[in-house]
Formats: structure tokens, sequence, C-alpha cells
């Protein structure tokens, strides 16, 4: 699994040079920017929709038949300033930001370290430790979250930054490990070697040869746990009861929630955007890394 | 500056891999070691035991009269410059240089001082600032160099460090290498499987073959006088004829010619001729020893040419003969002289050296071989 | 792998289990612990009728999850929404990666616009698809009503049970089709080109091609893809908890909704333990097969 994504082209001919004699070819790009104006369409279309909703004004959205673009006078900022005066989004922002912040960088302090064991000081038991580092990421949360919820309650931790911490640093742990020591792997041995002919020892090399080294890959890694700890709903759900210490998607999905016969589709809609912005700026900037993190190590849904 | 000592080294991975079988030698201050000898001889393994990167399975490796089984690489005392450079990319030039003092603890200014000689030494002074991404081949090779000479280590070693530059830079770095050692008085291990390279920088080769120290002399010695059939085989280019002959008497029958054994030992019903392709020559008329044979192939060297020529009489053997290139000779059939001084005689059976009485007496000193 | 007297080696070995020390702690703690637990618990009954406190039971959590119908539709829910999701997922994903893998004028900003999908949170995407699928104003109606007019009047999805179903899946494939195309790609693009062209050469078809190059050397990459799939739709709990609540009826309420719901409302531990143990046995049996799948294709393709 240590393919990583090449972005060089294909070698195809250059665009709108049709060679003459080929009669399909024009049909075949027809068909691929067909192709590809549907994919770009199936994956953005649930989340602009979602914009488009979240700066209409009330009577914009449920307006029949439906306004896909509002006119000049029903664009409104109001659901995101409802957003941040009556429900509180600035703290649940900063909950879900320092969770996941605090979890990425605990989980690639501790990660690393046990990656580099496993990929370079030949453990006896090496391969089993991998594999059950493999398997447990197949494990979904709703089996753990019984076992947890009574730890939680024993250690007092509900509705403590803790509570959701140390889940989300274990969660992200087997996929830094895979994806640190592969990319530990591909270091080249030589200058490991020479690092203790000078006299580093384990310790040092990790932090002042290796670590530095595998820069891009700590990146990677900790975009690929951050999006998970922002993601994560089971655990939030159910060790965060107060409201002030909510994540956002816990608070956006109860939004919904609250009453059932006005439900506030602007807000919601505009809750969508506030807690997906950042992912999607992730994602915008990064894409290759991310792509590289779940390709390189190990895989997750 | 420490006596760099072997003692009945050993590695061995699986009882089919057995890198390094028994190796006991010794390299004193001043001295220039190389390990040559075919990939998989063993070379590199005794080289990471020497430098603690891998764990002799039985025997010693001791640095100035102590064993250093235990210690770990970095309290050996000892620099390696590594094949691959191994330069640190994420620090400069000057910080690849003192990182191994900074771990010593060597005081900052002192750390300056040293660095600052040594850069100047290697002319480095404008590229300490510059990360090794930045450099050319050349340049990286010394900043490794800076690296181990700015240790000023108990023994130095070197692992390929030129076969990753490109051929003229080579020679220019091999001449620079001798310089800079011939100044050091501390031993020095290199490796490599080039031979010019042993032969040029070393005082001392040790020929390698199969786990096994095959012969260990000064590179005159080396080449004049190869302990057995693979040192002569593997030493010098264009290879030593080896040719083995069925003996009567105390002459070699090569076809259609006898030629005679010196005394000093029994002659065997078989025996190997070795004679290197340029001391095969042209035969002037009044020559004793001499054979004809028919030209198949000629290869321009340039300086010279090889001539691989059929022996009258042996239709299967083929000796090869380094003439230079403003000799003639008929096209077809010539007739060669075989310089009896030339002559390497080794054992059929275990490729030995046979002493001939003129040096019998000094291959007396020599060590044992095994292969 | 035998012990050594190196010390050298020692050292190293004692500095690789402290490294893995804090990791493995949290690891056991977070994931094997709660397994564990799970186990134990599922002998006892612990709910409201006994006070909360654990009271052993043997096996009577069991022989109660036998007969209890409501476990069984969910276990059939999990089932139906993994497969049906996980084939067209595949499909879509393989189509992804194939368009993805062509070359054209801004593939970069195509291949950033696929993954998005994938990196959104799922609790929050599910608000997306409720209001997409929304009875009243959904645009899904909408579309069908008054652009394609292949619907007379707007339906009411989510409140249907086969329909709710059906949404839910359809949010499922939107959300990580992504996932899977990415992988793909990946596994597409580390398939040599010259393959492709001796082929073609041979006189194979594009689909020829596909079916005799693509799929087989892609066979590693899809089981593995497959399995990660499996093993996060099995266990799905957010999208059908924020889009569906499980309803209408039952109807979408997957297996980790009912144990949610056995914990956190009827708050019956030792009968949720066992249906947390029944989950983990299907899931564990599934990922042996596949796995053991998984190492005999990557025999056969000798792909890595």
């Amino acid at each position: 699994m240590t393919t990583t994504a090449h972005d060089t082209p294909r070698q195809t001919p250059p665009a709108g040079h049709a060679t003459p004699g080929a009669q399909s070819f024009p049909l075949k790009k027809v068909l691929l920017w067909v192709a590809i104006i549907a994919v770009v369409l199936f994956s953005l279309g649930p989340v602009l929709w979602q914009w488009l909703t979240s700066i209409k004004t009330n009577d914009a959205i449920t307006e029949l038949p439906v306004v896909y673009f509002p006119a000049p006078n029903q664009y409104t900022l109001q659901h995101y300033i409802e957003l941040f005066t009556r429900e509180r989004f600035g703290a649940y922002i900063f909950n879900s930001a320092f969770v996941a912040i605090t979890s990425t960088l605990l989980c690639l302090a501790i990660g690393s370290p046990a990656a580099y064991a496993l990929a370079r000081l030949r453990l006896p038991g090496e391969q089993f430790i991998l594999a059950a580092v493999l398997i447990v990421t197949l494990f979904p949360y709703i089996l753990l979250f019984l076992g947890l919820l009574e730890i939680v309650r024993v250690t007092g931790l509900a509705n403590n930054y803790l509570a959701l911490i140390i889940p989300y640093t274990a969660i992200n742990l087997p996929l830094t490990i895979l994806v640190m020591r592969s990319f530990f792997q591909q270091l080249p041995r030589d200058l490991e070697d020479s690092a203790k002919v000078d006299g580093y020892n384990t310790v040092q090399m990790l932090t002042q040869i290796v670590l530095p080294m595998t820069l891009p890959a700590l990146v990677t890694t900790g975009i690929l746990a951050f999006i998970f700890a922002w993601n994560e709903y089971i655990f939030a759900l159910t060790f965060m009861t107060r409201e002030n210490l909510k994540t956002i998607p816990v608070a956006a999905a109860q939004l919904g929630g609250t009453t059932l016969f006005d439900v506030p589709f602007g807000p919601l809609a505009a809750a969508t955007i506030v807690g997906t912005l950042p992912l999607i700026l992730l994602v915008l900037f990064f894409q290759r890394k991310i792509v590289q993190g779940l390709t390189s190590g190990a895989v997750k849904g | 500056m420490a006596k760099l000592e072997l003692r009945h080294l050993n590695k061995t991975y699986s009882p089919k891999i057995v890198p390094v079988k028994d190796l006991s030698l010794a390299v004193e201050d001043g001295e220039f070691l190389t390990f040559v000898g075919p990939s998989g001889c063993g070379k590199s393994t005794t080289l990471r035991m020497i430098a603690g990167l891998e764990q002799p399975t039985k025997g010693e490796v001791r640095i100035g009269d102590r064993n250093v089984n235990a210690k770990a690489p970095g309290d050996r005392n000892i620099a390696m410059v590594f094949q691959s450079y191994a330069l640190y990319p994420h620090m400069t030039v000057h910080d690849n240089i003192a990182s191994g003092l900074k771990l010593q603890k060597v005081p900052s200014n002192e750390i300056r001082h040293r660095v600052a000689e040594t850069g100047h030494i290697l002319g480095l002074e404008e590229l300490m600032d510059r990360k090794p991404a930045k450099l050319s081949g050349g340049q990286r090779q010394r900043v490794a160099l800076a690296r181990a000479l700015v240790r000023r280590p108990d023994v130095f070693l070197l692992d390929e460090p030129l076969s990753n530059l490109d051929a003229l830079l080579r020679e220019q770095v091999r001449a620079e290498l001798k310089q800079i050692f011939d100044a050091q008085s501390t031993p020095v291990v290199y490796v490599t499987h080039d031979q010019t390279e042993a032969m040029t920088l070393s005082t001392k080769v040790a020929v390698l073959n199969n786990g096994y120290l095959q012969q260990l002399d000064a590179p005159h010695e080396i080449y004049n006088k190869p302990a057995n059939q693979f040192v002569a085989g593997f030493i010098g280019s264009p290879q030593m004829n080896l040719l083995t002959l069925k003996c009567q008497s105390n002459n070699a029958i090569l076809g259609d010619y006898r030629i005679p054994i010196p005394g000093g030992f029994a002659p065997p019903p078989e025996i190997v001729l070795g004679i290197r392709p340029e001391h095969v020559r042209l035969a002037r008329p009044d020559e004793r020893q001499t054979i004809q044979g028919q030209v198949f192939l000629v290869e321009n060297l340039g300086m010279s040419y090889l001539l691989s020529v059929r022996v009258k009489g042996a239709e299967n053997v083929t000796v090869r003969a380094l003439l230079s290139a403003d000799q003639r000779w008929n096209n077809e059939d010539l007739t060669l002289a075989l310089p009896l001084e030339s002559i390497h005689w080794f054992n059929a059976q275990n490729g030995d050296r046979l002493p001939t009485t003129h040096e019998e007496a000094r291959l007396d000193q020599g060590i044992p071989v095994k292969r | 792998m035998t012990t050594t007297t190196d010390p050298i080696r020692a050292r190293e070995q004692r500095t690789g289990w402290l490294l893995l020390a804090p990791a493995a702690l949290i690891l056991l703690a977070i994931y094997a612990y709660p397994i564990g637990r799970a186990f134990v618990l599922s002998f006892f009954t612990e709910n409201l009728g006994t006070g909360l406190e654990p009271v052993f039971s043997g096996v009577d959590n069991y022989v109660r999850m036998a007969l209890d119908g409501r476990f069984w539709l969910s276990i059939w829910n999990s089932t139906i929404f993994t497969v049906v999701s996980l084939i067209l997922e595949l499909i879509l994903g393989m189509a992804f990666a194939l368009i993805l893998d062509q070359a054209f004028r801004g593939r970069g900003i195509v291949r950033t616009i696929a993954i998005l999908p994938w990196a959104l949170p799922t609790a929050i995407i599910a608000l997306a698809w409720r209001w997409i699928f929304n009875d009243q104003y959904g645009v899904w109606n909408d579309m069908l009503v008054n652009w394609f007019h292949i619907l007379e009047n707007p339906v009411n999805w989510l409140g249907n049970p086969t329909w709710a179903m059906i949404c839910v899946i359809a949010a499922d494939v939107w959300k990580t089709t992504s996932f899977v195309s990415i992988l793909l790609l990946a596994g597409l693009q580390s398939i040599s080109q010259d393959l492709y062209e001796a082929h073609s050469i041979d006189g194979a078809t594009p689909w020829q091609s596909f079916r005799q190059i693509t799929l087989p050397l892609l066979m590693p990459q899809i089981l593995i893809a497959s399995l990660f799939r499996f093993a996060q739709a099995f266990g799905i709990f957010d999208l059908p908890q924020v889009m569906t609540g499980g309803g209408p009826g039952g109807a979408t309420e997957m297996v980790s909704l009912y144990i949610y719901a056995t914990v956190m409302n009827y708050l019956d531990f030792g009968y949720g333990a066992a249906l947390v143990v029944i989950t983990f046995l299907v899931l564990v049996a599934v990922v042996a097969l596949s796995t053991f799948f998984l190492s005999k294709v990557r025999n056969a393709t000798g792909v890595q």
C-alpha cells in the first residue's frame, strides 16, 4: 500500500488538434467533458445548494417553486448572524478547533515515535503489532462508545475536553503510525547510519534528523488527523452534554432537531457551511497531501 | 589516532548467509587499508562491523587496544563517509559538518574554529550556508569528507566514497583524497570494488572474497605476487591470463610448447600458469621462451591493443597480450615471448601461489590464506 | 526473532519499546478495553431493572437477542445499507477514477472537487441531504416535478420506509464515493501505460483492456477499499442518526443506532454490550474472510 499518486499527465494528444481521419475523437472528447461536468456537479451540488440556501431570506427559502438563485432583494446574512448571536457557534467552533488541533498534535507526538520504532528498531513481534494496528482502523466507533462511556463516567471526564482529546488521539493513532511508518521506511538508511556514527542516540536521531526530514509527512498526517477529529460525531454527542462544550457537528445536528414544526432551514444551512468551511479550505490547499496520505499508509472511510 | 584491530571477525545472518567468515587484521596509525573484492565478498559488512552499525557474531573489533564490540557507533570515536554521502538534507553545510562536534559537547568557539579550518582545507568556505540539495555531487562529497575530518576520529572509515562521482571527477577527488589522508596519521579503512582506487590510495590492500581474506599486502606486492589465483585474476586490468596446463617432468605443456617450471616444489600433474597481458610481448629473434599463435581478436584500448591469440597446438587456449599501439605485427600469426620472471604459478587444486625458489623465503612470513 | 545478546541492539530495542509504549497504552485503553469490557458485560444484566448494577445472567442477553425482532431488523437494515452502498460506491468510484485518470485541462481542480465530499463531516452532510429531500421545499422534489416532470406531486421521501433507506444510501454514496475513487485512482496510476499500449497493439478494444488489465491489476485496491468501506458502512451511525433518526418506523435503524438507543435511551448496558459483541464478531468474521481473499489475490496478481 505504498503507492503514491503521481500526477504526471498521461501522454494524450493535445486538446483541440483533432487529427484528420480520427472521426471518433471529438465525440470522445465531448463524452469526457460531459463526464467531468457530471463529477463536478455531483461532488459540489449538495454543498452549493446549502450555500445558496444559507444566503437566502426565509421567504425565499420557503417559496414555491423553489428559488434557485435568489433575486437581489432575497439575499441575507441573517442566518449567519443568528448562528453567532442566538446560538453559540463561536464557542462551538472554538471547541471543535481546540479539540481537533490538540488531539492532532498529541497524535503526531505519540504516533511518530511509535511509527519509527516499528519502521526501524526491529522489535520482536513487529508484524503482529502492525497487524493489530491495521485491524483497529476497521473498528467503527459505535463498538467503543459503551466502554468509553464507562471510563468517562468513572473518571469524571464528562464535559471535559480530555474526554474527546484522548479518544480522538487514539482513533487517529493507527493512521498516523501506518502513514509515518511508510514515510520513515522510505528514508535512506545511510542517513541514519551516518547519524549513529556521528553520535546521535535513537531519540536525538528521531527529533533532530528523522522528524525534520519527514516534516511534509507530518503535515500530511496531521491534516488527515485533523479532518477525522473535526468530523467525529458519536463521542462528541455522548461525552459532551453541556451546551457550551459541544462541537460543531453535534451542535449543527441538534439545531435541526430542536423544534419539529418550525425547522430553521436558513440557520441550518448556514451551520453546514460554517462547519464545513475549514475542511473545504484544507482540501483546496492540501488536496495532494490528503491523497498522498490516504493512499500511502492506510485507508479509512 | 589509535590502532584498529580485527580478531577472528565473523558475521552470520543465517547458516547460509555468512558474509564474513573469519577475518583478522590490524591497521596501524598512518596506514591506509583498502578492502577490495567483488560484491558480496563481505567488505561492506566488515566496515559496518568496525563502525558498530552491525554487530559481529563472533570475534572482536578493537580500537586503541580496547574491545569496542559493546560500544555504540557514536561512542567509538570513528568517522565514516558513505557512498551516498548521507548529508542531513535539512541542515546547512556548516551544521552538517558541526553536527558530530555538537553532540560531543565541544565548546562552540572551538566548533566554529574547527569547522572553518576543515572547510578551508576542502575549499568549502563559500558553501557553508547552503543546504545539501543546492550542492553539486563533488561538493557534497567534500562536505561528507569534511564532516569526517572535523571529528579528528581514532579511525576513518570510507565506504565507496567515489563511486557516485562521474569518471572525470573521480580521478580528481581520488588524488585529493590521497593528499588529505597522507597528512593524517590516523588509520584509514577504505572499501571499494575499484582496484585502481585500491592500488593508488592504499598503503595496504586487503583482498576479500567469499568472506575470507585472500591477501593482505602492499599494493605492489598484491600486483606482483598475488597470493592465489583469485587475487591474480581480480587485481589487474586487463585480467591476468590464467591457463590450466598439464605437466610433464619439470615442464608445463602449452600446446606445442613446454614451459619450464622453476624448482622449489614437486611438479604436480596439473598447474595453473598466470601471466599478465602487459607482460606478454612480441618475441625478439633471440628470445628463448616463445610461443606462436594466431590472432583472432584485436581490441583497441587507445594507448595499446589487447590481442587475443590462439596458441598453436592448443586450440582452446587463449593468451591475451597487451601490445603498445606503436608496435606492428603480422596480422595473422605472431610469436610471443612469455618472460619467465613474469610468470606466476598456482596450485591447480586449491589455487594457492606456488613459491618459486627465489621468493620462497619471503612468502614464509605471509599470512595464512583461505578461500 | 530471537532476543539478542548484542548490547547495542538490546539498547536500541529498549528504546523502541519506550517509543512505542505511549501509543500502545492509548490504543489499548481506547480500543482493547471497551471491546473486552463489552464481552464481559454481555454476560451481565445491567439496566434500570437491576438499579444499574451488573448482575450475572449468563447468556440471557444473547437469548433475548435471538428473539429480538428489532435487533434482527437493524441487522437487516445495516446489511442492506452496507451491501447496496458498497456496490454503488465501487461502480461509481471506478467511473470517477477512470475519468480523473484522463488527461484534461483543469484536472487538478476537478480532483480537488472530487475528494471534497469525503472530507466533510458526515453529521453536517446529513443535514444537507435532509434539506435536499425535504418534502415541501426540497430541491429534489422540485427537480423531479418541475424540471424533469417525472412526478406529478412532491413525495415525502424520508417519510416512506423504502425511500428513506434509498435516500440514506444515496447520501452515503455521495459522501464516500470520493474515498473509493482516490484509492482506485492511485491504483490506476501505478499500472504501467506500456501494458495498455502492448495490449492495443495486440488488437484489444478499450473494454477488453479494462477487463483484462485494469480490473485484475486493480483488484488489491478494490478489495482494500471494499474492506474499509464495509467496516465503516456496517457501523454507520452519524448519517442515519441525523438524517432520519432511524425512522420512519425503524426503517433505517441500523444496528449502531439500536446499540446507541439501548444504551443511551433505555440505559440497558448489559444488552447493549451483547449487541456490541455480536456486531464486533460479524465485522471480524467478514474482515478475516476478505483479508484471506486479499492475500490470495495479491499472490495471484503479484501486485503488492
